[in-house]
């Protein structure tokens, strides 16, 4: 490729990646809404749109009018500066994950992600460590007792789920032999041996559920969202943040909870694979895309049905829970996958 | 084909730029859409309605900084096992599987023993 199809390329791929993740989010927020009143015997929002749908539209819209009101203590360049800090990262994981089979314009070869590189679990890894840092900038520049609060709790929380976060990784690395995002899912490719069941990275399963926790509590979501505890703390770091400032947080946590679960899908439930039927041309790449979908949006409704279901946990339980089980079975984990896997590729040491 | 390595980062750069125009943009409009009539009510920092009672940074308890520290260490622990993980297998083919194996515990059963002290330090109990 030529230096100009490069741009190009990376241009059509970063505006198809803000229209899909913008008009995800405002699916997101309405799934949301809808079930969590599902769960709690509500309606949810039903008034604009057809179902509601268009009520995050509507939000949006109001928040884009309203006033951003700056308090006068603020430290104004940081205070500006958090929300976007917040939402940059959380767009850019997204442009390493592959929604779909890589297919055919004439005789060049597309992949279905925004760019496969060959770094992409510690990509990952880094951008959602700089998360920590909006939530800090946020908390200490609003000059304010209970966003500080929020933030130096967000921080000490998030910066100990990272840890468990990268750590259960570890096996899947040795597994897969690859940290590129593109090969882990050819990789799980086909089904086990003869078997009717599908080659998934889910035989993690203790990595499976490490990550997802640990993603959970990266997102801050319930039932580790006392960083937002609005019982305790108002509404944690972002509570001197109004109008379109506040909106950016907003879009970050759901652009944040849609790229936990699509890495999650892609790391051990498979990514796009699923059945196409042998169906021809145009099914073999939309159905792929379709399945991505399917998958992600069930983690996210695990995401709410999780907020809905568990009260929040006491932050000495958080901590306590992240750094006296996660992490030592995380690091125990590393230890007999790796014994696991060799004895599997090699044989027993003495036979 | 270093052309395809550096397209794959130009992608990123162009994202990123991309980003930060349309997020800059969006605060530039909402600023230039939105009604802005502070007063001095209106700007005083939040604390549950009533006037707020001395100065706003408060001092936060040392207990959230030693996670910080122990972070560090496991962040950078992490940062020693990919490399490892992702070379393991042709160390295993050069016939020297079990040396790598045993390094690795070694190193985890230090850090463990450094978590394990950090606890019963006390590190994290709440009172």
């Amino acid at each position: 490729m030529t230096g100009w199809e490069i741009f190009l390329t990376a241009a059509i791929k970063t505006v198809a990646a803000f229209a899909f993740l913008l008009t995800l989010t405002i699916i997101l927020v309405w799934f949301e809404r809808k079930t969590v009143a599902d769960l709690q015997n509500r309606i949810g929002p039903n008034r604009a749109g057809p179902w509601g749908l268009l009520q995050t539209v509507a939000d949006g819209a109001k928040l884009l009018f309203k006033e951003s009101v700056t308090p006068r203590k603020v430290e104004f360049g940081l205070y500006i500066a958090a929300p976007v800090a917040a939402l940059v990262p959380a767009l850019l994981i997204f442009l390493v994950v592959p929604i779909g089979r890589p297919f055919h314009i004439g005789d060049r070869l597309i992949d279905l992600s925004g760019t496969d590189l060959n770094i992409g679990l510690l990509y990952i890894l880094a951008l959602s460590s700089l998360a920590v840092y909006a939530v800090v900038l946020a908390g200490w520049s609003s000059g304010s007792k209970y966003p500080l609060l929020g933030a130096v709790r967000a921080s000490a929380q998030m910066i100990s789920y990272e840890a468990a976060m990268g750590l259960a990784l570890v096996p899947l690395i040795l597994f897969t032999g690859t940290t590129s995002l593109k090969q882990i899912v050819e990789i799980q490719g086909g089904s086990f041996g003869d078997t009717f069941l599908p080659a998934w990275n889910v035989v993690l399963i203790p990595s499976f559920l490490i990550f997802f926790i640990a993603g959970i509590a990266e997102t801050n979501r319930a039932p580790f969202d006392l960083v937002e505890a609005e019982s305790e703390i108002v509404g944690g770091y972002h509570t001197e943040y109004s109008g379109f400032r506040f909106a950016m947080f907003f879009l970050a946590e759901y652009i944040n909870i849609f790229n936990i679960a699509a890495i999650t899908v892609t790391l051990f439930l498979g990514g796009w694979h699923g059945p196409t039927f042998g169906l021809g041309a145009p099914f073999d790449w939309v159905l792929p895309i379709f399945w991505f979908l399917a998958k992600s949006m069930a983690l996210v409704f695990v995401f709410v049905w999780v907020r809905a279901t568990l009260p929040r946990m006491r932050y000495d339980q958080l901590m306590s829970f992240g750094w006296k089980r996660l992490i030592p079975v995380s690091l125990l984990w590393i230890a007999l996958s790796t014994l696991a896997i060799g004895v599997r590729r090699m044989g027993l040491p003495w036979t | 084909m270093p052309n395809q390595y550096f397209g794959d980062y130009i992608t990123v750069l162009v994202f990123m730029a991309v980003g930060a125009i349309i997020v800059g943009g969006a605060v530039v409009a909402a600023s230039l859409l939105a009604p802005n009539h502070p007063n001095k009510t209106k700007s005083e920092i939040y604390e549950c309605g009533i006037n707020p009672v001395g100065g706003g940074w408060s001092q936060s308890h040392i207990r959230y900084y030693i996670f910080a520290l122990l972070f560090l260490i496991f962040d950078v622990e992490a940062i020693f096992i990919f490399p490892w993980a992702l070379k393991v297998e042709s160390f295993a083919e050069a016939g020297m599987g079990g040396f790598i194996f045993v390094e690795m515990v070694i190193f985890i059963v230090i850090l463990l023993l450094g978590l394990v002290y950090a606890i019963r330090k006390g590190v994290l109990r709440w009172e």
